[in-house]
């Protein structure tokens, strides 16, 4: 097979590849980071960032404790965030696991939220420890059962231990899987790979695999969805749009709890890949609490005095 | 009571005052001792002041596990930042000064103009000692020409946890504590006796001055029952027992033998090195080639 | 889908600008006699009159800043003229904001760099220099070295508070009492110090003001009540300084210009180094006498790395100083654009390629886009010659000793940058650089405790660290 005619998918031809990757900077990619850090986003631009980040939203909820009324009050939310505000934008997706996707795909069904995809966490998330069969059997169910997304994570242990052509073959063999039904998120668990070269380099393993998108975190280790891990990320998708023309989304999940932190992931986008980048169809954020402060920063900026969470439901 | 009786008893009856409760200062908080014992200051004519926790070696255990668990951390951050926190914590002793001199002449007995000039001393000894956190390097790092093609350079490193056994009073405290700290190092500082009531006047000082909790970590009691279990703590690397007696010094370094602690103590004279003598020097080797 | 950034202007409010200041002297705020304008030069507006210092201007805050050192500063323990350096480092920290929105409408500089970087490093040179008034015995100069006495200082219009800082606080710490003549174009943030040393209560004549132009500093750099003069700005005017002391007994620092080499390997990390890159040059608007103004490129990556470069230039945004999105402000002055506008020209004639990403410029204020010449050689003026603007020139190597050549092949030696993975590569270069700084995969980066000076025509001396506190004592006896 020819991945993007650039490795042919064995160990040493991903091997060599990598290695000629250019190394990451620790210090200047934290100032960079910093720096994007310091845009100050005001009035007129700030509605549009938060209008912009309830849409990328993939609301999330992945607790043992999951019950249907649980992913059904979820799902109304994601729907319809303000009950008293019909201006507010649905959230980008659903996450869940894959036992609820169908629950969660009839709910959003029948109150008018066919246009929110359920997307859901597979390949034994969030170890990634289990056997190939079991990682195809929970994705092939997610997509039996209306996920339009999945979110695989990656064998760790194997990237850690230079297994790069077994990483690759894994997310090919769910690439496969999820065929033209579902789109497919790689999620590195960015706390757990440490360094920016490991993120850079995955990044690059997962893309020639044939993600779809590419995610910093399962949300379940800190750190997650730093700014300077984001920011190599999406240097990844901008250089790989250059070599093959295909845009590859980028999803920050975890850490991510108040508008300013929504906001200066969307400005990291802006100045990073570019605002071609900055629509839900490649750029998402995986959230549970921020959703709600996204809300009461509107409401401020629609009322002129500041929000109480009185005035935003939970889910 | 007729009118003439109230007035006269208001005249003499003094406003009550709320009195302190000593406690230990331990991981940022103030903990009673875990032992629940107190031993009793007086003054220098036998009148109560206070009950003053009396530590145990489980206080010293937790101090040390305090201290310890934030090392690293303080060590990390900037010299700039390490001389910032400093420098405020001079800022609140100065705000200070009268209770500290008051409480001084008070548990000590020596004259309030005597108090006055140790606290100013002491004051003016932290603000110098303030000031080297970001000039170590330049007194104690090198760059050393070896004789051949490599980048040779000498980091001066703080060691870790230091116990202090400083002697009693409120200067001895502040030249113990202080240049232990200086260089990241996080300390507990024994406190004996009478220094016990400046002492942590100070705690408070500390806990009001951005000093991370368990940076400084005060234990007010007896040096002969908490110094040698100091001594032989396995996780303490440095030891200043310039408060301790001569006659009992010999014992602690025995003890403190078995994980080569640095035993230490110092005659009084002021200088750079009492922080160096808590600090490693680190050597490293690069090669310079294309 | 573009994300516009609304304006997200600092609000001036916060600063309180006289009609007319004079000078400076003896503790005490006193009415100079000609006046000249100074400006905001993003907008041309006049923002006050500052006073043009004469000989008698000069001749009384030289005698004041004597009678100071004489009768009260000599006098002090270092101990406590340290605390005096303590109390005005926290009132510059508790005043930061007023002296960044201050320093931005004087200077052009936008807020950001301001409040970020150039307050910040006022506050902390004087802490550093601060905890030295008392350990000069351990600076390694000697027991017991002594101050001069009185130092003249003048200083350059592009980073003036950081500036007034670098020469204020080493000279005040070692025992020398100061006149200080603030460059032409940026008084403003020198008089409002003047204020912070009233609220310190430092002792008068300690610190002296005098306002004025390039015969202001000449009359100061002349005058035979100066022991020693620190001097940062152009290399010619140090040339001038350096003949007209030959025969006197003055002590000089000279902090003069540069024409820095930033090189770059095949293996450098190269997103980092194309902020470095950015930053090297288009800091401060290029105003800064170590910016990295000539890139030298590994040959092989030439093309790849100009690409990102033009890409991540199209994101610099230029415009109001005081809008906190802003990264290039305005050039300082009229006079400024007019030598970086020749110079790009001939950059032009002399065949070099230029490019600037699209921008627009406001018609009022002094202006020029980030710029790009490639296809430079050596032999260009522009590779030789300090543009002192937001332009940078682009030339190759082929191999590191080529790269070291070229790098060293200039009067000048201030700075340099190296980017690369390799350890020991990194290493020999420095090592091979004839450089008083020299940054690796990192630019622009000051700090009170790292010495910064030049070689050769950049100047005499060093500031900041062990090593700047000797230009300004002398050998006890």
């Amino acid at each position: 097979m020819s991945f993007y005619g650039i490795v042919d998918g064995s160990e040493s031809s991903l091997k060599h590849f990598l290695a000629q990757l250019p190394g990451v900077d620790q210090v200047g990619a934290e100032s960079r980071a910093a720096m994007l850090a310091t845009r100050s986003i005001k009035t007129t631009s700030k509605r549009w960032a938060i209008d912009t980040a309830i849409s990328m939203v993939d609301l999330t909820t992945l607790e043992g404790a999951d019950t249907a009324g649980k992913v059904r009050a979820l799902c109304s939310k994601a729907v319809r965030p303000d009950p008293t505000d019909a201006t507010v934008p649905s959230v980008g997706a659903i996450c869940v696991y894959n036992d609820m996707v169908a629950i969660a795909r009839t709910h959003l069904d029948s109150i008018g939220g066919k246009h929110v995809p359920v997307a859901a966490v597979s390949t034994a998330f969030p170890s990634g420890r289990a056997s190939m069969e079991v990682k195809i059997q929970d994705t092939q169910d997610a997509i039996d059962a209306g996920a339009a997304e999945i979110d695989m994570v990656i064998d760790r242990g194997a990237f850690l231990s230079g297994q790069y052509g077994l990483v690759f073959d894994e997310i090919v063999k769910i690439r496969e899987v999820c065929g033209e039904r579902a789109h497919l998120k790689v999620i590195f668990e960015t706390g757990e790979l440490v360094t920016y070269d490991n993120v850079r380099k995955a990044s690059y393993l997962a893309m020639l695999a044939g993600a779809d998108f590419i995610k910093t975190s399962t949300g379940k280790v800190a750190p997650a969805a730093t700014p300077p891990v984001v920011l190599v990320m999406l240097e990844a998708v901008r250089d790989f749009y250059q070599m093959t023309q295909r845009r590859i989304g980028v999803k920050p999940a975890g850490g991510i709890r108040n508008t300013k932190d929504a906001i200066k992931q969307l400005v990291l986008v802006n100045e990073t890949a570019g605002p071609e980048w900055l629509t839900p169809e490649f750029f998402r954020i995986g959230a549970s609490a921020l959703l709600n402060d996204l809300l009461m920063q509107r409401m401020k900026l629609d009322d002129g005095y500041y929000a109480s969470p009185n005035y935003v439901t939970i889910d | 009571m007729t009118a003439s009786k109230k007035v006269a008893n208001r005249a003499i009856t003094p406003r009550l005052e709320v009195k302190k409760t000593y406690k230990l200062f331990i991981n940022g908080a103030f903990p009673r001792s875990e032992s629940g014992r107190v031993y009793e200051v007086s003054n220098s004519r036998g009148g109560f002041i206070a009950n003053p926790s009396l530590a145990s070696r489980k206080d010293l255990r937790d101090a040390v596990v305090a201290a310890r668990a934030v090392q690293s951390g303080w060590a990390k951050a900037t010299a700039y930042n390490r001389g910032q926190i400093l420098y405020r914590i001079a800022e609140m002793l100065e705000g200070r000064a009268d209770q500290f001199a008051s409480e001084i002449s008070l548990a000590s007995g020596v004259t309030l103009k005597k108090a006055q000039d140790e606290v100013h001393t002491a004051i003016d000894r932290w603000v110098w000692y303030a000031g080297w956190s970001d000039k170590l390097s330049a007194a104690f790092g090198a760059t050393n020409p070896v004789a051949g093609p490599y980048y040779n350079f000498t980091i001066p490193e703080p060691q870790g946890v230091i116990a202090v056994a400083p002697a009693e009073s409120f200067l001895a405290v502040i030249d113990a504590i202080a240049p232990a700290i200086v260089s990241g190092n996080t300390v507990i500082a024994l406190v004996p006796g009478s220094a016990a009531i400046a002492a942590m006047t100070f705690a408070e000082v500390l806990a009001t001055s951005d000093l991370p909790a368990g940076v400084i970590n005060i234990l007010t009691g007896s040096h002969d029952e908490l110094a040698p279990w100091a001594a032989s703590h396995m996780d303490i690397d440095g030891f200043d027992i310039s408060g301790i007696d001569k006659k009992k010094r010999t014992d602690l370094k025995v003890a403190g033998a078995e994980n080569l602690k640095r035993i230490l103590h110092f005659d009084g004279a002021i200088s750079p090195t009492r922080i160096y003598a808590f600090m490693e020097a680190k050597t490293v080797w690069h090669p310079i080639g294309v | 889908m573009t994300f516009e950034y609304a304006p997200a202007l600092e609000s001036r409010s916060i600063v309180d600008i006289k009609a007319k200041y004079g000078h400076f002297i003896d503790g005490k705020f006193v009415p100079g006699k000609k006046h000249f304008a100074t400006i905001n030069p993003a907008t041309e507006e006049v923002l006050s009159q500052i006073s043009l210092g004469g000989q008698s201007d000069v001749d009384k805050a030289v005698a004041a800043a004597q009678k100071a050192y004489t009768k009260t500063w000599s006098k002090l323990s270092g101990k406590e003229r340290g605390k005096y350096l303590y109390r005005i480092a926290r009132i510059l920290q508790e005043r930061a904001r007023e002296f960044a929105v201050l320093e931005t409408l004087d200077n052009g500089k936008p807020i950001r760099e301001t409040r970020d970087i150039d307050i910040p490093l006022v506050a902390a040179h004087f802490f550093y220099h601060a905890g030295w008034a008392d350990k000069l015995d351990y600076a390694g100069l000697g027991k017991s070295p002594q101050p001069h006495g009185v130092a003249g200082q003048i200083i350059p219009w592009n980073f003036p508070l950081l500036m007034l800082a670098w020469k204020v606080a080493p000279a005040l710490a070692t025992g020398n009492t100061v006149v200080l003549k603030p460059a032409e174009t940026t008084s403003l943030t020198a008089l409002l110090f003047a204020e912070v040393c009233q609220q310190a209560e430092l002792p008068n004549g300690v610190v002296n003001i005098v306002t004025g132009d390039g015969s202001t500093g000449s009359t100061i750099v002349n005058h035979p009540g100066i022991n020693k003069i620190a001097f940062t700005g152009s290399t010619e005017v140090g040339k001038k300084i350096a003949r007209a002391i030959a025969g006197t007994n003055k002590k000089a620092t000279l902090e003069l210009g540069g024409k820095g080499a930033n090189i770059v390997f095949d293996d450098a990390p190269l997103d980092e180094t194309v902020e470095g890159i950015v930053n090297g040059i288009f800091f401060n608007q290029g105003h800064v006498c170590c910016a990295g103004s000539r890139l030298i490129l590994q040959e092989g990556i030439a093309d790849e790395l100009i690409e990102k470069l033009k890409d991540r230039m199209a994101k610099i945004r230029v415009g109001d100083p005081l809008d906190k999105n802003t990264d290039l402000g305005a050039i300082n002055s009229r006079e400024q654009l007019s030598k970086i506008q020749e110079l790009a020209s001939v950059g032009d004639s002399e065949g070099a390629q230029r490019w600037s990403p699209a921008c627009t410029l406001s018609a009022k204020g002094f202006w020029f886009a980030p710029t790009i010449f490639t296809g430079v050689t050596q032999a260009h003026r522009i590779a030789r010659e300090e543009i002192f603007g937001p332009v940078l020139s682009v030339l190759t190597f082929r191999t590191p000793q080529e790269a070291i050549e070229k790098a060293n092949n200039t009067p000048f030696g201030l700075s340099a940058g190296v980017w690369s993975e390799k350890g020991s590569r990194i290493l020999w270069a420095t090592q091979q650089l004839r450089a008083g700084v020299v940054w690796a995969n990192t630019f622009n980066k000051f700090d009170p405790t790292s010495p910064f000076g030049g070689y050769k025509e950049s100047g005499w001396g060093r500031e900041g660290g062990k090593h700047g506190l000797a230009a300004y004592l002398k050998e006890g006896k």
